[in-house]
């Protein structure tokens, strides 16, 4: 009685910190999506079972919103978040991850998200990763005003009414970079997502977990594409091939994690293929990039830095300052560190697959993108590289799933009820 | 080609076609002098596939990107002849420019400038004030652009005093005494746009209120600099000029464009408004695109290049300014040579992407 009792006080005490530690930040806390309430219920809240049809019901009338919009073929990136969550994308996720073996799983209970400023979309992929799989949410948003992030959370905040159980799950809040903030919500998180590479990684860090609360970090990572030039030539696809690549890597400035930073040909027609592909892709740049006069000059200091650094180096354009390519001799151990975006591409002819083993055996290095047989690069993953978290196809790098960045977040974010 | 015959050929005396000749000839040769004497440049070089025979004018050198000062210590002589180094002006926690400089190209630079300074203020040395505090060229090993500034045009001076003290305060007492001193006498004024602006306009405005003014109409104003930091203060080139002769009766003032990577090689303000490059150094407005060269009147990326340079690459750069070029050998202040002027500064990428250090990088 005595201890059940002193158990009921403490969890008064957290709650009565909470509720001061977020009354004391409140000038520079807003709320896009729920309230003080919602986040001070939040520790209370009782966790879901993953996929259950509740979850997948709010989901799908989400995903419904999105994709009625008459301008939802102006935000591709929205129509692919709503593809996601239709009820039948769903229900597939929900057969391969849920298994009914006798063990029952839940929701870990709060999860505190740091979205990235910079890309538009992501938090709505983290959040709704976080509601799937049973979880409250607490998601930083970005601070930069997105049109996507105003369609998104409209498209909640209306299914929300509809699906009033839901609204102690969900809390998309904006602040700046104040750390008690940071503090305040890490402190009450049994699941921290920071996305937002290594600079944010560290500065989150600076604020305490609970001891059995977990982490998923998305670091700085690094990305390449395999292309086998004879299969590329005999491919039917190359417009399609050529627009998916784009997609990979411009899509984003070439700057996600995602987005191949080096091309990689292997194969007998190397020569050909690079100048069919290059050419087709260029058409694709021209017509659909918005250049920055600024790139040109990124682009053209990083290159004539690599060439400093490396001997025997080539660089080439195509007339223009949209795409620039820089023949490597040689892959050094360094050469990611002469990485550039929007559109800067490393070229290496390659004989053996593993003269890979450097770039791959790299902490760093996430997805490896392919034209051409995937079994390709199975020698390569045989070696025990440290690297490779993904093989996916060109066009395909940026299609989001609960296996993402080397993480299964579907398992991390559950915890397993055993029953024997 | 010898950098002490061209010093012989009057500034802005050469049409297009001479002066085409003159560059085209010296910058070959110099391209080559810094192949041989500078690993990172001839990479560079091979790089690209450069191959002289393939340069029809001095446009068609190679231009390296400013920021590769930064980054890099790029020199053509060996450390023991370098006497000077210069760096930019950064804001603190960003990357400066290091320049080194060897005997021969300082004093070429300082040769350069009182050409190309003397043609706008007349020949002899002047009684001179700075519009800054004497602190900001004490430390002499490591130039700033701002003291480097201050003393490339000190040569000008044949008596100088600092106008502010290191509170950037302007001393009246002392200005009032310089300015008695040389009465009847030609004076030079020099400073940092911004600082004139800031420290001297502003505070001979609260003094005239207050019934306190001074006749500045025998006085020159050179200032350079960016417009940065004016441009949140809304003003134009024209009001700056305009505003400092109401309040002092300033007899003329020149802006200059120009940058520590190509000390000397300055680009004066003519009475009409318009920088001028001298037979010295060129400039040539690019597309951002593709650097194909932009017409006249067209806004392009300026690249800037320098018969100076010996020492070190920078013969040939492509800033991240932008300018427009007015015209070529026909300004109406009778100076040969392309004028233009300058827009501002390129703008920083806004890009997309997962990791969010990139704005702060380059911000």
């Amino acid at each position: 009685m005595q201890r059940s009792g002193g158990a009921v006080i403490l969890m008064q005490k957290n709650l009565d910190k909470l509720e001061h530690d977020i009354d004391a930040v409140s000038d520079d806390l807003a709320y896009l999506i729920g309230s003080r309430e919602t986040l001070l219920g939040m520790p209370s809240v009782k966790s879901s079972i993953p996929f259950d049809d509740g979850i997948l019901g709010f989901l799908d009338d989400v995903a419904k919103r999105l994709m009625g919009r008459p301008d939802i073929r102006d935000f591709p990136d929205v129509a692919t978040l709503g593809f996601w969550i239709r009820k039948a994308a769903t229900t597939k996720l929900k057969e391969r991850f849920y298994k009914k073996d006798g063990d029952v799983r839940l929701g870990r209970g709060v999860v505190f998200h740091i979205a990235p400023s910079n890309v538009p979309v992501n938090y709505a992929y983290s959040l709704f990763t976080g509601i799937l799989t049973g979880n409250a949410n607490i998601v930083r948003i970005p601070s930069r005003d997105f049109a996507q992030v105003e369609i998104i959370n409209g498209a909640i905040r209306a299914s929300l009414k509809d699906h009033i159980d839901m609204e102690p799950y969900i809390c998309l809040v904006r602040y700046g970079r104040e750390q008690r903030i940071n503090d305040m919500f890490s402190s009450i998180a049994d699941t921290r997502i920071i996305w937002g590479g290594d600079a944010t990684i560290s500065e989150i860090r600076r604020s305490p977990l609970m001891p059995r609360a977990s982490e998923i970090t998305f670091a700085d990572r690094y990305s390449l594409a395999v292309i086998d030039s004879g299969q590329y030539l005999a491919s039917k696809d190359k417009d399609k091939i050529a627009l998916g690549f784009y997609n990979d890597t411009y899509l984003m400035d070439q700057n996600a994690c995602t987005s191949p930073h080096i091309v990689i040909w292997v194969g007998d027609e190397k020569e050909r293929a690079k100048k069919r592909f290059w050419d087709d892709i260029h058409e694709i740049v021209k017509k659909r990039y918005t250049f920055q006069p600024i790139q040109g000059i990124n682009k053209l200091t990083k290159s004539y830095l690599l060439a400093v650094a490396q001997d025997g180096i080539k660089i080439k354009s195509h007339g223009d300052n949209l795409i620039i390519r820089v023949d490597i001799p040689k892959i050094t151990k360094d050469l990611m560190d002469h990485k550039c975006d929007c559109g800067y591409f490393f070229e290496y002819d390659c004989e053996d697959i593993s003269e890979l083993k450097g770039l791959c055996d790299d902490k760093r290095c996430q997805t490896i993108a392919y034209i051409g047989g995937k079994e390709m690069l199975l020698p390569l993953v045989e070696l025990g590289v440290k690297g490779i978290d993904r093989v996916v196809p060109v066009g395909k790098t940026m299609d989001f799933d609960l296996i993402w960045d080397g993480y299964d977040l579907y398992g991390q974010l559950t915890r397993i009820i055993k029953f024997i | 080609m010898d950098f002490d015959e061209i010093l012989k050929i009057p500034p802005y005396s050469l049409d297009k076609t001479e002066k085409r000749g003159l560059l085209t000839e010296r910058l070959l040769d110099l391209t080559e002098h810094h192949k041989k004497n500078c690993t990172g440049y001839a990479r560079i070089l091979a790089s690209i596939s450069y191959d002289r025979k393939n340069v029809y004018s001095h446009k068609d050198i190679p231009a390296l990107p400013v920021r590769l000062f930064k980054e890099l210590s790029l020199k053509s002589v060996p450390q023991s002849d370098i006497v000077k180094t210069m760096t930019s002006s950064g804001t603190s926690g960003q990357a400066v420019s290091k320049i080194y400089l060897d005997r021969a190209t300082a004093s070429n630079q300082q040769k350069a400038m009182v050409k190309i300074v003397s043609d706008i203020t007349g020949a002899g040395r002047m009684p001179m004030v700075i519009l800054d505090c004497p602190s900001v060229v004490k430390d002499r090993s490591m130039f700033s652009a701002r003291g480097a500034g201050i003393l490339g045009f000190s040569i000008f001076g044949s008596k100088k005093i600092y106008a502010f003290d290191d509170d950037m305060r302007l001393d009246i007492d002392a200005l009032q005494r310089f300015l008695d001193q040389h009465q009847g006498k030609k004076k030079l004024l020099f400073g940092f746009t911004f600082m004139v602006w800031q420290h001297f306009y502003k505070e001979l405005l609260r003094l005239k209120e207050i019934g306190i003014t001074f006749d500045l109409s025998d006085a020159v104003l050179i200032h350079g600099g960016g417009w940065k930091r004016l441009v949140n203060e809304a003003v134009t080139q024209g009001e700056f000029q305009e505003r400092l002769k109401n309040v002092c009766r300033l007899g003329a003032s020149h802006d200059y464009y120009g940058m520590v990577e190509q000390t000397g090689c300055i680009y004066m303000q003519c009475r009409y408004g318009h920088l001028h490059a001298s037979i010295f150094s060129d400039v040539i407005m690019r597309r951002p695109i593709d650097l194909s060269e932009c017409t006249i009147g067209e806004r392009g990326i300026i690249q800037v290049v320098s018969s100076i340079p010996e020492s070190y690459p920078g013969h040939s750069l492509i800033t991240e300014d932008e300018g427009i070029l007015l015209g070529e050998d026909d300004c109406p202040c009778g100076r040969k040579g392309r004028y233009f002027k300058v827009v501002g500064r390129l703008k920083n990428a806004e890009i997309r992407g997962c990791s969010d250090t990139y704005a702060e990088k380059f911000g």
